[in-house]
């Protein structure tokens, strides 16, 4: 077996892959968490529910009413995106006017209640979900043998973030979004119906969590407190990125991951607090994160 | 809207634009204390005053940016208190703020395409090129607020030419910037006169109002307090300075 700086290189590239996979959710969740703070300035902390959500639609679409993985991928962010725009119209809408400790409260009770209801009616156990007949196996990569899903998601999640950027970056739509951003008032009075652009932003950002729920589905199992597992080193990702820059989400989330799959090979004590390590060294160098616009 | 308001020859029996009565507060700070003025179409009508008059404030009260306002704001028969800015601005107003607002975020071009298109009968992007030509050297900028001040100010501008309002707000144009940009917003304004768009403009520097403008109503304590036709500035120049206390 060949080894690298000591390490049996499988075990080294294994741990990367994983770190990789993480990497791909944490990139996904706090690239919504960026977008909606950025338009909506409030911290949401019930991204987590939303990526679980994912997760679970899309295995009541398998069980109850028997529709697969592919078509989840796309039904489940609609799904769980209008039930974000739902929650953003009647409850969220209401807080913009007042401190961002409120929407954190709100958004925070409101996670409590849904992995709650999710708890009662399901349990904490968690539920199997299948990976798709022609995702599964694995691949010889020479050195070492990838599982396709594995290889699947981190395309998938790369596919998601370039996407979300071109729509941020390269349409108009998305200046609409960057400069309401900047002075919503300004850009309502150009004519954009400002109220409904955040609404729209609110529910994509939710999809996207909920789309990541989906690709988690099978590999870690389905269950209430999934979103939880992520969402602390989510928020970490997010002020280490720069609160609000998409391009900083998504290199650090990626970062991140691989950092972490890194801490496991060679000094597995730190691996749960490596990204807490990198955020206080980060901040204490850069406040406003590393890729942080001025506010 | 109401019919054949439009083409109604300027000074006929409805204007415009009909602000009668306008308070507007911002939170517990009551600002406007009953405007009353009106612009008629085609015409290039200024709101002079001190500082801390309320004609920034007259003009986001219009938009609808303000806390609070109340009284009547009657564009072309269409009453505006009540209504979202965004619905005002489809009604078809183009506002030029004070600030500017150029977008640090969007490139030079992005600015330029950023107000949704309101009405027919905007200028097209060529014609705005040939108005303001810095403006297209500089398309490619990816930051907008690179430019200079009288490059964002030109973008502000043209802006919401592009987007078929008829009546435009202008706040300050000239606010901070050299002579010879100041001319060339002046030619500007003459120019989008010519092609019949409406002007309200805020102006500190009445010289150039007295180049551009076919009325001036003066603002103290957020009030209009008197209103002079331009061939009467000369004669009144004397009551202006007053007014406006240089
Ligand atoms: N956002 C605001 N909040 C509270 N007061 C304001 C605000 N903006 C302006 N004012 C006050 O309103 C008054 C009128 O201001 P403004 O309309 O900007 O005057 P002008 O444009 O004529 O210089 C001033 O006394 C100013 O201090
Ligand atoms: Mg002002």
């Amino acid at each position: 077996m060949f080894m690298i700086l000591g390490v049996p290189g499988p075990l080294l590239f294994g741990q990367v892959l994983l770190g990789l996979i993480n990497g791909a959710f944490y990139a996904m969740l706090s690239l919504g968490l960026a977008v909606i703070f950025g338009m909506l300035n409030i911290i949401n902390f019930a991204h987590g529910s939303f990526f679980m959500m994912g997760a679970f639609v899309s295995w009541m679409l398998l069980n109850y009413l028997g529709i697969g993985y592919f078509p989840s991928l796309i039904l489940a962010p609609i799904i769980v995106g209008a039930i974000g725009i739902l929650l953003e119209k009647t409850l969220i809408s209401r807080l913009y006017k007042l401190d961002h400790l409120y929407g954190l409260l709100l958004t925070f009770g409101m996670s409590l209640v849904v992995n709650g209801l999710f708890r009662n009616y399901y349990g904490s156990s968690g539920m199997p979900y299948d990976i798709p007949g022609v995702l599964n196996g694995a691949q010889n990569l020479g050195f070492m043998y990838m599982p396709i899903y594995r290889g699947w998601v981190v395309v998938a999640a790369l596919v998601v973030c370039l996407a979300t950027w071109i729509a941020i970056e390269k349409t108009s739509l998305g200046a609409r979004l960057r400069a309401a951003t900047e002075n919503a008032p300004m850009v309502q009075a150009f004519g954009v119906n400002v109220p409904r652009l955040v609404t729209l932003t609110f529910g994509g950002g939710v999809a996207l969590a909920a789309f990541a729920g989906v690709l988690a589905a099978p590999i870690y199992s389905v269950n209430p407190n999934m979103g939880d597992n992520f969402i602390n080193t989510v928020f970490a990702v997010v002020v280490i990125g720069g609160m609000g820059s998409i391009i900083g989400s998504v290199i650090t989330g990626f970062g991140l991951g691989v950092i972490e799959g890194l801490t496991k090979v060679f000094y597995p004590q730190a691996s749960a607090t490596v990204v807490f390590l990198v955020m206080v060294i980060v901040l204490l160098a850069r406040p406003r994160g590393l890729f942080g616009r001025m506010v | 809207m109401r019919e054949g308001s439009e083409g109604r020859p300027a000074g006929g029996e409805a204007a415009m634009l009909e602000v009668a009565g306008l308070n507007a507060w911002y939170g517990e700070s009551h600002i406007l204390h009953g405007v009353d003025f009106s612009v008629n179409e085609g015409e290039v009508v200024t709101l002079l005053g001190r500082n801390g008059a309320g004609k920034t404030t007259t003009m986001k009260s219009i938009m609808g940016l303000v806390g609070r306002r109340a009284g009547s704001i009657r564009y072309r028969g269409q009453d505006l208190i009540g209504v979202a800015p965004n619905r005002i601005a489809h009604a078809g107003i183009g506002f030029c703020p004070e600030e500017r607002a150029i977008f640090g975020s969007l490139s030079v071009t992005e600015n330029l395409m950023l107000p949704p298109v309101v009405a027919p009968g905007g200028l097209d992007v060529e014609t705005i090129y040939a108005l303001f030509p810095n403006l297209r050297e500089r398309a490619s900028t990816a930051q907008a607020t690179k430019l200079s001040g009288g490059e964002q100010q030109m973008l502000a501008i043209a802006r919401i030419l592009r987007t078929g309002a008829k009546l435009l707000l202008l706040d300050e144009p000239t606010e901070g910037l050299a002579p010879v940009i100041v001319q060339q917003i002046g030619r500007t304004i003459q120019e989008i006169k010519k092609r019949g768009f409406t002007v309200l403009l805020v102006e500190q520097n009445f010289r150039f109002a007295a180049t551009v403008a076919d009325r001036h109503y003066v603002m103290e304590h957020g009030r209009i307090i008197d209103m002079i036709p331009n061939a009467e500035l000369p004669s009144r120049m004397e009551k202006l300075h007053e007014y406006l206390g240089v």
